[in-house]
């Protein structure tokens, strides 16, 4: 029993947000709007090298053999950085799950060198990473399966956010079933990853809003000390603060199945993905308010963390969706 | 981390449980009537004898010597049992830390027994009508003559103050110091002579408080608690202790929680569809109840690996009255026309009281802006 991180857990952590703020600043991220697979020069290759693409693949795969537990930490830093990469569907979700169906394709899945994106019907219409992956895991008919790049057909549809490459997906060949792998867990760990995702987007968008509010001054002061923008960001801080625990908590939950039913893993999930829905949903107001029209520029990089946090709400459901799976876990 | 509780705290969740479940006196009267107040009394004295008053405390004062974790336990147990409320609660999770990290050996020994057995039900005297949020405005004097102080002023919204037998108080020793400085932190017995105390009634009418007037009434000098013009800091340092947990467990609004979707189970069994948006609400009262749980363990983890908490104790106080509120809101949403009707309604009670939440113990306007000067750094003027 121990209810914070160990300091393993730590140092991992701070050695991929290290990573991050050295591969991936917001000047990086801009830049890959204009690249052909929307992702960061340098970035995946770095992430395989660490390991990061391998922490929920075992030991024996060749992966790190860690959990959701110590991936969580890493998404909320890749959500802090802005990350384009699609880090939750490639990591989270495909490779434990051809890990589980004991797919040959794990090996190069967790050295980077084949791309996975994921088709789930909790993600919706469009696929992110489509055009630029190499295989796509999908459900179909409650089942997980996975199809080459020769075996479907992608066509881009824009997002707000230029990070997000989405596409609609048509399987035209034959897919290998993963027979093994679960559909509603390989949900569940992309709802997991989102939600850790989500608070680390409403960390840095707190963050710079601090520094913002503390530099600009109007009527002689800076406009942070004016009380109705401080409880703007008091508010975010308030809804990070008790967001964090649930992810933790769902993580634990999701790792443990031999002490967590479907049903209880579900719930602990959707707690998570609904309160840091609506934490990056409020600092992504805040945020903006608190900025004022600079905020409201295609120049300001702000602009990075705020379409990704109103993706990332909606993505894999928003708050809504996952408090009526709670609603229904609890029987009413 | 690793979630799954320990088997001894496990053994000792059943330990509480089934203590609490073979004592439960059932519904006693509101602890703010006379009535009620010594009935609440007799409960304090039940659980004291049994051992469970403060089983945080140390052996020797009447508690168990439990960590931070089996006092979360004890707590989510105590208000799942519905056992009646701690009318000791004052006294138990704001003066009590101070008495044991500023009190002397002596005052330790004379208090905090009596304390935990309810043979001393405190209540706190810090408001006055110019000091509320404006705390540091106090103007109660108390000067100093021979081996006592001769106090003069009045104090407000004295919770538990009609019937206490003690209050604590922060009183201005030093009449030429200003603001934080000069003020004393004062044990002040009832019965003082010099003191009157007039109850005020309450929204719901009970006198859930008092004012409290002194006229040259006189308190000996071993009443202070800490030093003589140190009473701000003194009282300040219980707020950034691991006590500052203490005023609200999550257990209380776990228990709330769950006893708001029985509520809700309840009416779908008897054929009474509930509306989507008040379903989407007891949902999001569960939810919160359980992320201020998981909070909470995990500060009291740090807690116990010897970090300190201070002004995060101002988040969780936003969050756990707002979540009380709302949570009590639902309620009488799904009780529909029932919920006016006041006759045996704790669902009623709860929301009246839980209206005083963001109110007391500091305002949540002032704990937002505690979070954001201290938490976040932002500029005070």
């Amino acid at each position: 029993m121990q209810f914070t991180f160990t300091e393993e857990q730590d140092m991992f952590r701070d050695t991929v947000r290290d990573l991050f703020a050295d591969l991936c600043p917001p000047e990086a991220v801009r830049a890959s709007w204009d690249n052909d697979d929307g992702r960061v020069p340098g970035l995946w290759s770095a992430l395989a090298d660490m390991g990061v693409l391998s922490v929920l693949a075992p030991e024996d795969a060749g992966g790190l053999g860690m959990d959701e537990v110590d991936l969580v930490r890493i998404l909320e830093e890749a959500g802090y950085a802005g990350v384009p990469d699609p880090l939750v569907e490639h990591v989270a979700v495909a490779i434990p799950a051809l890990a589980e169906a004991r797919s040959g394709l794990v090996g190069a899945a967790i050295d980077g060198s084949a791309r996975f994106a994921v088709s789930l019907a909790a993600g919706g219409a469009y696929v992110l990473g489509a055009q630029s992956a190499d295989h796509i895991l999908f459900e179909s008919d409650g089942a997980l399966s996975v199809i080459g790049s020769d075996g479907f057909a992608a066509s881009a549809v824009e997002s707000i956010d230029q990070s997000r490459r989405l596409a609609t997906v048509e399987v035209t060949g034959t897919a290998i079933s993963l027979a093994g792998a679960d559909v509603v867990l390989a949900a569940d760990r992309a709802m997991l990853g989102t939600a850790a995702q989500c608070v680390g987007v409403a960390r840095r968008l707190l963050d710079s809003t601090v520094v913002y509010v503390g530099e600009r001054h109007q009527f002689g002061k800076p406009v942070g000390s004016y009380q109705a923008v401080k409880h703007h960001l008091a508010n975010v801080r308030l809804g990070i603060e008790f967001a964090a625990p649930l992810v933790y908590r769902a993580a634990w939950s999701v790792a443990h199945p031999e002490s967590h039913d479907a049903v209880t893993r579900g719930r602990d999930v959707s707690m998570a993905k609904a309160m840091a829905a609506d934490a990056v949903d409020e600092a992504c107001r805040a945020a903006l308010q608190c900025h004022g029209a600079i905020g409201y520029t295609f120049e300001s990089d702000l602009q990075l963390w705020l379409k990704r946090g109103w993706a990332l709400a909606a993505a894999y459901g928003d708050s809504r969706q996952h408090r009526d799976r709670v609603a229904d876990a609890l029987g009413i | 981390m690793d979630l799954d509780l320990a088997p001894r705290y496990i053994e000792f969740r059943a330990e509480c449980r089934g203590w609490l479940d073979a004592n439960n006196p059932g519904r006693i009267k509101s602890m703010d009537t006379a009535d009620g107040f010594e009935e609440h009394r007799e409960w304090e004295r039940v659980l004291f004898d049994g051992g469970w008053s403060v089983p945080g405390w140390p052996a020797a004062y009447g508690g168990r010597d439990c960590d931070l974790i089996e006092w979360l336990i004890y707590e989510e147990e105590y208000w799942l049992s519905g056992v009646p409320g701690r009318v000791s609660a004052n006294g138990v999770s704001l003066l009590a830390p101070t008495i044991f990290n500023f009190g002397s050996q002596e005052q330790q020994d004379r208090f905090l027994s009596k304390m935990a057995s309810g043979e001393h039900i405190w209540a706190q005297g810090w408001s006055e009508p110019e000091a509320g949020s404006d705390l540091a405005g106090i103007k109660t004097k108390a000067i100093r003559d021979g081996d006592h102080y001769v106090l003069n002023g009045q104090k407000t919204w004295c919770s538990r103050g009609a019937f206490a037998d003690w209050i604590f108080c922060i009183v201005r020793t030093d009449p030429d110091a200003e603001r934080h400085a000069g003020l004393t932190y004062l044990l002040v017995p009832a019965d003082a002579p010099g003191m009157e105390r007039r109850p005020i009634g309450r929204l719901d009418g009970e006198p859930g408080f008092a004012e409290l007037f002194f006229d040259d009434c006189r308190v000996s000098v071993d009443h202070v608690l800490g030093e003589e013009g140190q009473g701000w800091a003194v009282a300040m340092a219980a707020a950034g202790s691991e006590r500052g947990l203490n005023l609200r467990s999550p257990g209380r609004f776990m228990a709330a929680a769950e006893r708001l979707t029985d509520l809700a189970r309840e009416l779908k069994a008897q054929g009474q569809a509930i509306d989507p948006r008040l379903r989407d609400e007891v949902a999001d009262a569960w939810i919160r109840a359980q992320a201020y749980r998981w909070q909470t363990y995990m500060i009291a983890a740090k807690l116990m690996d010897g970090a300190e908490i201070g002004s995060e104790a101002s988040l969780m106080k936003v969050f756990w009255s707002e979540m009380d509120l709302e949570l009590h809101a639902t309620a009488l949403r799904l009780l529909g026309d029932h919920g006016e009707v006041s006759a045996n309604n704790d669902w009623l009670d709860g929301y009246v009281f839980a209206l005083s939440g963001p109110i007391y113990a500091g305002t949540n306007e002032i704990q937002r802006n505690i979070i954001a000067e201290r938490v976040l750094g932002l500029p005070r003027r």
